[in-house]
């Protein structure tokens, strides 16, 4: 039924913490979840670094000042890992400089860099180049968090009997942590639109003296959302060839 | 009497509008809730909602297109068809309508004609098979 027997996991627009590359992590662990848990082919090639695709969107002097270079197409094998031509924006690192992209370090700051997504010229390439698969993008706020305040937890007394008893305790804690942020973007590799998007947010809080590396924190809430992305991607079968409308 | 008329006609008229207003509303309900159910996988309610909205407003091409996404999904292919075309009866300019027509027929007719040659090759397969019983038989 589904038109799509292939994804793209293109790449995000990641921000947060300097600890862990929301971008790269992301684009490897859904392809690694979407090879082993789901019917469709996953395409392995290069992250896009769509930041810098999105600066070029806004400054396409500077894009159009790169060389065109021409490679050959793709011979099919969609599985394998495949050279995206090079005329396609955005695909040559060096084309942004780093100076134009700023720091994202909240939601906020994405927001500059958000109109790639409703470029529907880039994503037809992309999705020309590829063959026309499912295209996932989007955008990840991986952000340390900290709170303070009264916890409650159950704590276990004995009375003058021996006897156990739980009992709930309120206590004063600092913790700290992160909060996950993504926004998974559905694209038509066939039109270049946006068929579906959707929002998660996941959090963790560890005793403050606990030291967690961010990349488990990470990790432990991507596992968290997993399986609500995979099962948005088997009912995209449907959403991601027809719209829904109001 | 003349008067009385002309009052019932222009109360009537006046009442007209909002009725439809309200059906549409109504009815924009039921597809709302219809998608949200979709989105969850519960696509037989969906397609009740739907139903319940094309019923409250007729002339609703959204809900039809829906309506028609959600047949298609339960394998229903002429209710859905026929849906889509109502739909785009009611909407010739909708494009994504018309996008969502265009992906069914393409896969429908794929599909169709993916069964009709299956079907041929079974029926090949049987007719060979027969005959590969039928001289085995006979030897």
């Amino acid at each position: 039924m589904s038109a799509f027997q292939r994804v793209l996991v293109a790449g995000f627009i990641a921000g947060g913490t300097d600890d862990v590359d929301g971008n790269l992590e992301t684009t490897r662990l859904l392809r690694s979840q979407l090879r082993t848990k789901s019917e469709l082919r996953v395409i392995d090639t290069d992250v896009l670094p769509l930041m810098e695709v999105a600066v070029e969107d806004n400054h396409p002097a500077a894009a159009n000042a790169e060389p065109e270079k021409s490679e050959p197409a793709s011979d099919g094998r969609t599985d394998q890992k495949a050279e995206p031509k090079n005329e396609v924006k955005g695909e040559a690192p060096q084309a942004a400089t780093p100076e134009k992209l700023a720091a994202i370090k909240d939601a906020k700051d994405l927001e500059p860099y958000e109109h790639v997504f409703a470029d529907v010229e880039y994503w037809k390439k992309i999705g020309e180049e590829y063959q026309s698969p499912l295209i996932v993008t989007g955008t990840v706020m991986f952000t340390p968090h900290a709170r303070s305040g009264i916890v409650q937890r159950e704590e276990e007394v004995y009375d003058s009997f021996g006897r156990r008893r739980v009992v709930p305790v309120r206590t004063y804690m600092e913790r700290k942590g992160y909060i996950l942020q993504p926004k998974f973007i559905f694209i038509d590799g066939r039109t270049g639109t946006v068929l579906h998007s959707e929002n998660f947010r996941e959090e963790v809080l560890y005793n403050a003296n606990q030291s967690t590396p961010a990349l488990s924190s990470y990790f432990e809430l991507m596992d968290r959302l997993i399986p609500s992305f995979l099962s948005t991607l088997s009912s995209q079968k449907i959403k991601g060839t027809r719209v829904l409308l109001q | 009497m003349r008067m009385r008329f002309t009052i019932a006609l222009f109360l009537l008229s006046t009442s007209v509008v909002p009725l439809a207003a309200d059906a549409r509303s109504d009815a924009k309900k039921q597809v709302e809730f219809g998608i949200a159910v979709a989105q969850r996988g519960l696509w037989r309610e969906a397609i009740y909602r739907w139903e319940r909205a094309t019923q409250i407003d007729p002339k609703y091409a959204e809900a039809l297109n829906n309506l028609a996404i959600a047949y298609e999904h339960e394998g229903d292919l002429e209710k859905a068809r026929v849906a889509y075309e109502k739909a785009l009866e009611l909407e010739p300019n909708n494009a994504l309508i018309k996008q969502n027509y265009e992906l069914f027929k393409e896969i429908n007719d794929r599909t169709t004609r993916k069964d009709s040659e299956d079907s041929q090759d079974s029926q090949d397969t049987q007719s060979q098979g027969s005959q590969a019983a039928g001289t085995q038989v006979s030897q």
